[in-house]
């Protein structure tokens, strides 16, 4: 990226999720939360030149921590993304996000059978296989596929 | 039937085909094979009969089951007359029956129901159905029969036949079959009742599998048939156009070859004619028997450990 697009988007402290899947920016945006009353700098990127993917999408949030419940979910919908924490203008860590092999509140199942949209149970969905994505739910072993899960998340 | 490796029991529970390994498959069908009526086996052991949604047949057996060990069998079938009726919570209702039970065996009409009970509670749980999922213990009886007869689980040529696209034993059976050799599978339904894509994505690579509409059974060894419900079709027409293209006659029958097993997951309506029950193939009655020393198996080794 050039000097001078660096320059319109520095945030002081705060939260630079690269390496966002093209496409899934607004994903990334509704996990976070960002919606209207929100006052804090935030900078989205989308179709980006990256070397790594081609495209990639960025969101840069000012005066924000992500919480692991968050990167995880961050994962879900953008697998190769990498959170940057910024302090004091400076990358200070690079966290590449990681789905762990169990998601517990963190994607609903998608089978409106399934005790745990029925009882007050937590959701609880097994990865089985990253890339491809493809979630089973640990009760009724419905298969979620990869696409539904962003839709799914809690 | 040999015995395969000793395997410890204890602390497992039965909720889906997907937990059980060819061993384990192996020591349920060794020991059904070998069980007889015992009145002192399970002697001063409780099992709770947990029937959220009545099934006559399930129910009756794995009381039997228990029965035939000298075990005693506690629970209800229907939820009227409970505190579930008053809206207790599924782990409250079972955390409850944990203190008077040594093992439950539960059917209920929601997917997930039995896994949840099973992490909830420390004494072991079979899942006598859980919704459109999981009915274990059918399949390792549809599993005993084949055996039974063909002395083998590899190396079969098995057709499924009719609704395999909501019927769970289907499902069910197939992914069972992921656990043996030289596996091939036919398909056999109307289009719009295939198996689903996300069981054929369990069995791709391990299985071998065709589709197909036609009922062609010259070459099949086991014959699993189900039944095609009107409700599964958009108009009765429709129905009616495909249904007796599934059923099987004497003369079907008749292209079957004589060591082929039939088989039905029972009740049987319209599906199998019943001139074809008195057929040397025709084996979904004693299926249906098999469900007593396969629970009884079950049961002894759910409880005993071995
Ligand atoms: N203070 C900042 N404000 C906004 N974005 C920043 C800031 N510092 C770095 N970035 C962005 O965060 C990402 C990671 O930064 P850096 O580690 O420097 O680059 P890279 O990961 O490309 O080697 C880059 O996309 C960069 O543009
Ligand atoms: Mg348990
Ligand atoms: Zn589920």
């Amino acid at each position: 990226m050039s000097d001078g697009e660096l320059k319109v988007s520095k945030i002081k402290n705060g939260t630079v999720i690269d390496h966002i899947t093209a496409g899934m920016a607004p994903a990334v945006l509704k996990i976070l939360g960002i919606e209207q009353g929100c006052h804090d700098t935030v900078i989205v990127a989308m179709n980006v030149r990256s070397q790594r993917l081609g495209l990639k999408d960025m969101v840069k949030v000012e005066n924000r921590v992500l919480e692991a419940e968050t990167v995880k979910k961050i994962a879900i919908v953008a697998p190769h993304a990498t959170v940057n924490i910024i302090k004091d203008f400076a990358v200070v860590q690079k966290i590449p996000v990681e789905l762990p092999q169990e998601l517990i509140g963190i994607v609903r199942c998608s089978n409106r059978n399934c005790i745990t949209n029925i009882e007050r149970v937590t959701s609880y969905v097994v990865v089985e296989s990253r890339e491809p994505l493809r979630l089973r739910c640990h009760y009724c072993e419905t298969l979620i596929e990869g696409p539904y899960a962003s839709v799914l998340l809690l | 039937m040999v015995q395969g490796p000793k395997l410890d029991w204890r602390g497992k529970d039965i909720i889906s085909i997907r937990d059980l390994s060819r061993e384990h498959i192996e020591d349920v069908l060794y020991h059904a094979q070998q069980i007889r009526p015992d009145p002192n086996l399970l002697q001063g052991r409780v099992m709770a009969s947990l029937f959220f949604e009545p099934s006559t047949r399930t129910q009756l057996s794995f009381a039997t089951a228990m029965q035939r060990l000298g075990g005693r069998v506690i629970g209800f079938s229907g939820t009227e007359s409970t505190s579930i009726a008053k809206g207790e919570s599924l782990q409250d209702t079972v955390r409850t029956v944990e203190k008077y039970a040594d093992i439950i065996v539960m059917r209920h009409p929601l997917e997930g129901s039995a896994r949840l009970v099973a992490d909830t509670v420390s004494i072991p749980v079979i899942n006598a159905g859980d919704g459109a999922n999981q009915h274990p213990t059918q399949t390792l009886m549809d599993l005993f029969t084949i055996k039974k007869f063909h002395n083998r689980l590899d190396d079969l040529k098995i057709g499924l036949v009719g609704d395999l696209k909501y019927g769970r034993t289907v499902h069910s059976l197939a992914l069972a079959f992921t656990r043996f050799r030289k596996i091939q599978l036919r398909l056999i339904s109307p289009p719009n009742l295939r198996m689903p894509p996300s069981v054929l994505q369990e069995l791709t690579g391990i299985v071998s599998y065709s589709e197909t509409d036609q009922l062609d059974l010259s070459d099949l060894d086991v014959v699993y048939v189900t039944r095609i419900q009107k409700e599964r079709f958009p108009d009765i027409e429709e129905y009616e156009k495909v249904k007796g293209a599934y059923v099987i006659t004497p003369k079907v029958c008749e292209t079957l070859k004589p060591t082929a097993i039939l088989l039905h997951p029972l009740p049987r309506v319209d599906e199998i004619t019943p001139e074809v029950d008195t057929l040397p193939q025709a084996k979904y009655f004693e299926q249906v028997q098999n469900g007593v020393p396969v629970r009884m198996a079950l049961l002894k080794l759910l409880l005993l450990g071995a």
